[in-house]
């Protein structure tokens, strides 16, 4: 069978491609090396806290250890994972069209992308930043003595990779949907994509204006943020927040929609109360605008300006509360399997909503003054982030992977290396919380005896969690010459991408859709999806 | 439509002239110097947004793309000088 | 031959898309635009006197004559829309030639322009200097108006590019009533610079020159 794959085999017919499915297994493979670079300054700072002392690397050398964890995982890894990998692969065929809008756009996307990529990574060659991944002025600028300018020039062209995917998702989905699908009955998954792309648009520009000014001012030694003319190193705050609070939505709402997509799937349910959350991934991206200064708070800005960001930030749990309670509410008397998937699904669902509603203590303005640059927001954003996003990417990556590969993964393995992450990661991130309402700050190579016990945990169980990244590289990539080859619907999951088959030919239907029924027709008559005891491999262990 | 772009350049022309000249007008009142220039500025951006670049005759659709992109400026500058003109303002030193 | 890219339906659809994607482009760079602006608002909020300055210093004529110029070419422009969508190629790329040198017209103003400033030592860095009282202050004006100028400069020299091969096209017939998107985006992108310039102008040049 002729597919998207094996349409042609050379070099050239993938990096000249315009295909969204291709593109997107592009951007696979790329964001996967950058998380292993991100991920290895990850461990040797996990490492470094084993003991108090600081007796693995130098302070400075740990700097730049946390700047380039932040800075690849950030814009090389989280920003692009789910938008760039599942929604470049999923949404032509979720809305019944051929490819993107733009295809030429999308390919100049990834090579935009991989450019930033090679230019940061240049950076760190060189021997790296010690800013951390928010270049606060005037350090960034005038202060530290390293390799500020391709590290920034790399984020930079990133930006107009983002740019440029996201307009193209937002004409795509406004432009090529299959007749019949109409905007109540697109998947959720579409919806988050169109709200994280608004953002993409919206917020990367301005991240664009300020890095390009923050150049400017570190090459030419004079600038609009320094303080010997007057300039306000605030003012770089604001500008830097206004991207990067948003871009945090960039990293979740996307693991929103999977989830979504997965909770449905694997309860045999329409998705509970679909219209509010649908809106509420809009709501979620709006709002999401208005809430940066809560990471201004101890910062000089305005009391009263604190105050308004404080109460902003309360607002966007709401449409947050809705998607969780709305999951769960799907969950209720659904007929639920506990696939990869699921598993993966449910594990975003709670650690979601450890890392939400810690949220809530730092947008307290009294609370947040205690708790500013501790290990209390690092544990708090990294179950957003780690706990939340990459759950909801290696979910949607299992879930779609007999899609993308034409083939399926073993189940069990699958199932051990989701349940290994969950408590992997509880096990790395829960103590963060202690250490940080203990007052264990961040950004630290030493600290003082007493937070041992708690950081000893937590390196531990980054080793279990490495294992729990590590092993699906294995068995996925086994089953890509020993999977049991995939039926076009493994799953037996509604949706448009699952009726063409696996994978797909290369312009995604033989036949061109028409939609007639919502995205998650599920009722008591539709068959389970495929059973485990039918995975090959499982039986074989 | 010809025509409409060429009433509309003739329009243009003598708004840039007012707002030029209106400029060495003292009024005594610094912000209403700078109330009418940026006003002159809103009509003029008007003027080539909707005519123009068509989009009186454009969709809704369209619109909401026009507005989108104000409106966030208009949030970005807002809530950052929402900062600065509060500063002091709860006596706190900040 | 068709203009019809595979991805799409019809050439109506094509259309609508390459248009819709433009204004979401063009929201993009209000955007890009928009951090430059905070910057003079909070800044002008800041060092009032400063600002009031700088704009006393701008010479008025250079950025007047260069408001009609740009304002004339997007006439031009609003016109090669009109003459493309009823197919005449030869008047679309005589209109647009006219709208390039427009823009030639502007930049060759704006350069007479900075070497003007850059001899009164205005230019932010080392060679800086004003014997006014609010010195620094003032520097920041200009490193504001350096940056904002030169970027929408860049736009426009990219607009006078894209504008030359659309003309270029356009008088060997590549464009009909059927198929314009190119001339009608093109001429978004150009409109758009248009508005950028028509709220630099009072920004930097009028505000603060009645007082």
């Amino acid at each position: 069978m002729r597919n998207y794959l094996n349409e042609d085999y050379r070099l050239s017919s993938w990096l000249l491609t315009r295909d969204h499915k291709r593109i997107g297994l592009l951007f696979m493979l790329s964001i996967t090396g950058f998380f292993v670079i991100g991920g290895l300054a990850a461990t040797i700072i996990r490492l470094e806290l084993m003991t108090p002392a600081g007796d693995v690397v130098t302070a400075d050398t740990y700097n730049k250890l946390f700047t380039m964890h932040g800075v690849t995982m950030v814009w090389f890894f989280l920003i692009p994972s789910i938008p760039n990998v599942l929604g470049n692969f999923l949404i032509p065929m979720m809305i019944g069209a051929r490819d993107l809008a733009f295809p030429r756009l999308n390919l100049a996307s990834w090579y935009l992308f991989m450019l930033g990529g090679f230019v940061t990574v240049y950076a760190l060659i060189r021997g790296g930043v010690d800013t951390g991944w928010t270049f606060y002025t005037p350090f960034s600028t005038m202060f530290s003595n390293t390799h500020v300018v391709p590290a920034l020039l790399g984020v930079f062209i990133a930006g107009f990779s983002s740019i440029l995917t996201g307009l193209n998702f937002i004409i795509t989905i406004h432009k090529m949907r299959a007749p019949g699908l109409t905007w109540m009955r697109l998947p959720l998954f579409v919806w988050t994509i169109y709200a994280t792309s608004i953002i993409l648009v919206l917020a990367t520009p301005v991240l664009a204006c300020t890095v390009g000014l923050l150049l400017l001012e570190r090459i030419f030694h004079v600038g609009i943020f320094d303080p010997k003319l007057g300039g306000d190193p605030l003012l770089f705050q604001h500008l830097f927040w206004f991207y990067s609070h948003p871009a945090v939505y960039i990293m979740i709402l996307p693991g929103m929609g999977v989830t979504s997509e997965l909770i449905t799937c694997f309860s045999r349910k329409p998705l509970f109360g679909y219209r509010a959350v649908a809106y509420s991934s809009l709501a979620i991206a709006i709002i999401g605008f208005l809430v940066w200064g809560h990471h201004m708070f101890v910062s000089g800005q305005s009391v009263y300006a604190g105050m308004v960001f404080s109460f902003l930030s309360f607002l966007v749990s709401i449409p947050s509360a809705i998607k969780v309670f709305n999951w769960t509410a799907t969950l209720y008397k659904g007929r639920i399997t506990f696939h990869t998937p699921m598993l993966y699904a449910l594990g975003f669902v709670g650690l979601f909503s450890i890392g939400g509603l810690t949220g809530l203590l730092l947008a307290a303005l009294a609370i947040d003054v205690h708790v500013h640059d501790t290990y209390f927001v690092i544990a708090h954003f990294h179950y957003i982030m780690v706990g939340g996003m990459v759950s909801a990417y290696l979910g949607g990556i299992h879930f779609w992977w007999p899609k993308m590969s034409g083939r399926l993964y073993p189940e069990s393995w699958g199932r051990f290396a989701a349940v290994l992450l969950f408590f992997g990661f509880n096990l790395t991130f829960f103590p963060q919380f202690i250490l940080g309402y203990l007052g264990m700050p961040r950004r630290y190579h030493e600290y003082p005896p007493e937070f041992q016990v708690l950081n000893v945990m937590s390196s531990l169980g980054a080793t279990i969690l490495a294992a729990g990244y590590i092993l699906p590289l294995f068995y996925l990539g086994w089953s890509l010459k020993y999977g049991r080859v995939a039926p076009a619907n493994p799953w037996n999951a509604t949706g448009l991408e699952w009726q063409t088959a696996s994978p797909p030919i290369t312009h995604n239907f033989e036949v061109m859709p028409e939609v007639t029924a919502g995205a998650y027709a599920y009722t008591e008559h539709t068959p389970l999806p495929l059973e485990v005891a039918d995975d090959p491999f499982a039986r074989a262990v | 439509m010809t025509r409409a772009i060429w009433m509309t350049y003739f329009v243009l022309m003598i708004l840039l002239a007012m707002t030029t000249g209106f400029a060495y007008v003292d009024t005594g009142i610094a912000a209403l110097n700078t109330a009418i220039a940026l006003s002159i500025a809103v009509v003029k951006t008007l003027l080539v947004v909707l005519i123009f670049m068509e989009v009186k005759h454009s969709s809704k659709l369209t619109h909401i793309f026009v507005g989108a992109g104000f409106f966030w400026l208009g949030i970005l500058l807002t809530l950052t000088m929402n900062d600065y003109l509060s500063r002091g303002w709860l006596g706190t030193g900040q | 031959m068709t203009h019809l890219q595979e991805q799409y339906d019809d050439l109506e659809q094509q259309h609508e898309a390459a248009k819709l994607g433009m204004w979401a482009f063009l929201a993009t760079e209000v955007l890009f635009f928009g951090g430059l602006i905070l910057a003079y608002l909070v800044y002008r909020y800041l060092f009032p006197e400063a600002f009031r300055q700088g704009s006393k210093e701008m010479e008025v004529a250079f950025g007047c004559i260069n408001t009609a110029v740009l304002l004339t070419s997007s006439l031009f422009m609003a016109l090669a829309v009109q003459a493309a969508k009823v197919g005449k190629g030869k008047t679309v790329r005589r209109l647009l030639v006219l709208t390039a040198l427009l823009g030639a017209v502007f930049l060759g103003l704006k350069s007479l322009e900075y070497r003007n400033h850059i001899r009164d030592h205005k230019f932010p860095g080392a060679a800086f200097h004003s014997e006014l009282p609010h010195a620094e202050q003032l520097e920041l004006f200009y490193f504001i108006y350096f940056a904002a100028t030169a970027l929408h400069a860049l736009h426009l020299t990219v607009g006078c590019a894209v504008v030359l091969v659309i003309a270029w096209r356009a008088g060997r017939g590549a464009y009909s009533a059927d198929y314009h998107s190119p001339v009608e985006v093109t001429g978004l992108y150009w409109h758009f610079i248009d508005v950028v310039w028509i709220f630099l102008f009072p920004l930097f040049y009028l505000l603060g020159q009645a007082s």
